[in-house]
């Protein structure tokens, strides 16, 4: 990923700044300029909104062919939460032995490297997932 | 609208197919299908090609003038049609509905892949770009992990079991083992499939599709115009498209595929007949779990039913409903975004009644079910045994 691509998203990636349609309440993390429910109705009505960053997994699994650059990583957890704002996301979930993750399980975000551009470019970061102690 | 038939089909062998070029691909495929069908390329209105990825694969955009161009059709229109993995199935909707509206009476809709020319761990990632690159795939999502948390969730939800998952895998490889074009045409046993090396939990590397070069063509002809050609018709008796969320994360239900469903209804409406009519389909079974879901969201079994009923053979040859009776993308090949027409073409050879050893006998109607990404997309089409 170039670093334009990165930068664009540092609020959501760095912050967990979704939106909230303001017609039906419901909230959409990456932001989203209308809302799939309201649609018509919501075109100017997505207001910011941040995050709690604290969810439950949903389904989650241990992958053994990873992703390229989690290649030093492998094998990793990759889980799927749903937040309290009623909003999921993927991530890949850490601190924690494959054998102890269940569905159900409270988790939060964290901030941590997702990867760099090259040897000699920048570094990512971004959210990944931890249990909550 | 008029009726619309397949008159002409043909496809390679799917593989790693060192010797043979994307565009060799196509026009093998194409010639074949022109030939079968009795057709001469001045009588072709316009080409369809399906194709996910040359650009990424092999550094080729614009395909489709390309190999109109290497196929001797240079003054042929030609159009490359994209939706992931439901690349093919897309082109061939796309092609249906030229013929069927009256725009053209005759067209020609190929797919071809060529994976192998980049090494298997690129050619997953460009797979993985057919999910939210942004939001899955950036996060250490891969194409593989988020079918391997479709499936955690769907046994979860449904006790479906990895044993289940496996007899997919068997039954398909069975089936391709009386398929002559297929690239693994062998069977296979089920303890080998449930003791492979992990991919992603619970998914192994037998339940996930390979990665393969081919390709595959059909010919479409108006209804009406069928008896002018030597091709044995095959009639498209119905269509449907359906959509979903281009995120897992972002479909409320994950243990259904919402654009599956869309899509057959609306084919199933189309072609005025329900899932009990439909005696063999050729479904998206890029993975064990896919085609378990696939078999419920199609209608053929209840929500939750698709592994036991697999378990108990109802979905093996000449039973309740025959699927992939190709071997299907598991074990026929998966040359992505050729996999709509390869499985358009299955349907056409059993219709024909030219399956040989694995005939689905007195076949009505033939299902093609082809899924772009992990479920954003989909496209089932209905076929009908020609008659008079």
């Amino acid at each position: 990923m170039t670093t334009p691509r990165f930068w664009r998203e540092i609020e959501q990636r760095y912050r967990g700044i979704g939106v909230q349609c303001e017609n039906c309440s419901r909230v959409y993390f990456p932001p989203r300029e209308i809302c799939p429910h309201c649609r018509r109705k919501s075109f100017g009505r997505m207001k910011e909104k941040e995050l709690s960053g604290k969810g439950k997994i949903l389904t989650y699994t241990k992958v053994h062919e990873p992703h390229p650059e989690y290649k030093m990583l492998t094998p990793y957890i990759m889980a799927i939460i749903e937040m309290e704002e009623n909003v999921r996301l993927t991530g890949h979930l850490v601190d924690i032995d494959y054998e102890d993750v269940k569905p159900g399980m409270e988790v939060e975000v964290t901030m941590r490297r997702l990867g760099e551009e090259s040897p000699k470019g920048i570094i990512y970061y971004g959210y990944k997932l931890v249990p909550v102690k | 609208m008029r009726d619309v038939a397949v008159i002409g089909i043909g496809e390679t062998r799917i593989g790693e197919l060192w010797d043979k070029s994307l565009r060799e691909l196509g026009i093998e495929a194409g010639l074949k299908a022109l030939q079968d069908a009795g057709v001469s390329g001045d009588e072709v209105g316009m080409l369809y090609v399906g194709n996910m990825s040359a650009g990424e694969l092999i550094n080729q955009e614009h395909i489709a003038p390309m190999i109109a161009d290497y196929a001797g059709l240079d003054d042929i229109p030609a159009v490359r049609i994209e939706s992931g993995g439901a690349s093919g199935g897309m082109a061939l909707a796309e092609g249906y509905m030229a013929v069927a509206s009256g725009i053209d009476d005759i067209v020609v809709v190929g797919g071809a892949e060529k994976m192998t020319d980049v090494d298997d761990v690129i050619a997953k990632n460009i797979l993985s770009s057919t999910a939210d690159q942004e939001w899955e795939v950036v996060c250490g999502a891969t194409f593989d992990s988020l079918h391997a948390m479709i499936a955690q969730y769907h046994m979860n939800k449904y006790r479906t079991t990895k044993e289940q998952l496996a007899e997919v895998i068997v039954k398909n490889h069975s089936n391709a083992s009386k398929n002559p074009n297929a690239q693994y045409p062998r069977e296979i046993p089920k303890k080998l499939v449930v003791n492979a090396p992990m991919v992603s939990d619970p998914l192994g590397m037998f339940d996930c599709a390979p990665l393969s070069d081919g390709g595959a063509a059909v010919v479409l002809c108006a209804a009406d115009l069928v008896d002018s050609y030597e091709g044995k018709p095959v009639k498209i008796a119905g269509v449907g498209h359906g959509a979903d969320h281009i995120a897992v994360h972002d479909r409320r239900e994950i243990g259904t595929m919402k654009a599956t469903r869309i899509a057959a209804e609306k084919a199933y409406d189309n072609a005025g007949i329900k899932p009990e009519n439909i005696d063999f389909a050729e479904v998206h079974d890029n993975y064990s779990i896919s085609e378990i879901m696939a078999i419920e969201d199609l209608g053929f079994f209840d929500k939750g039913e698709g592994g036991p009923a697999t378990e108990k053979g109802k979905t093996a040859l000449n039973s309740e409903i025959s699927v992939n009776t190709s071997g299907g993308l598991k074990a026929k090949g998966q040359p992505v975004g050729a996999v709509g027409i390869n499985q358009a073409v299955e349907a056409v050879i059993q219709l024909r009644d030219d399956a040989g050893d694995r005939q689905v006998e007195d076949a009505q109607y033939g299902m093609t079910h082809n899924v772009g990404g992990t479920g954003a997309s989909a496209v089932v089409h209905i076929f009908e045994r020609w008659s008079e």
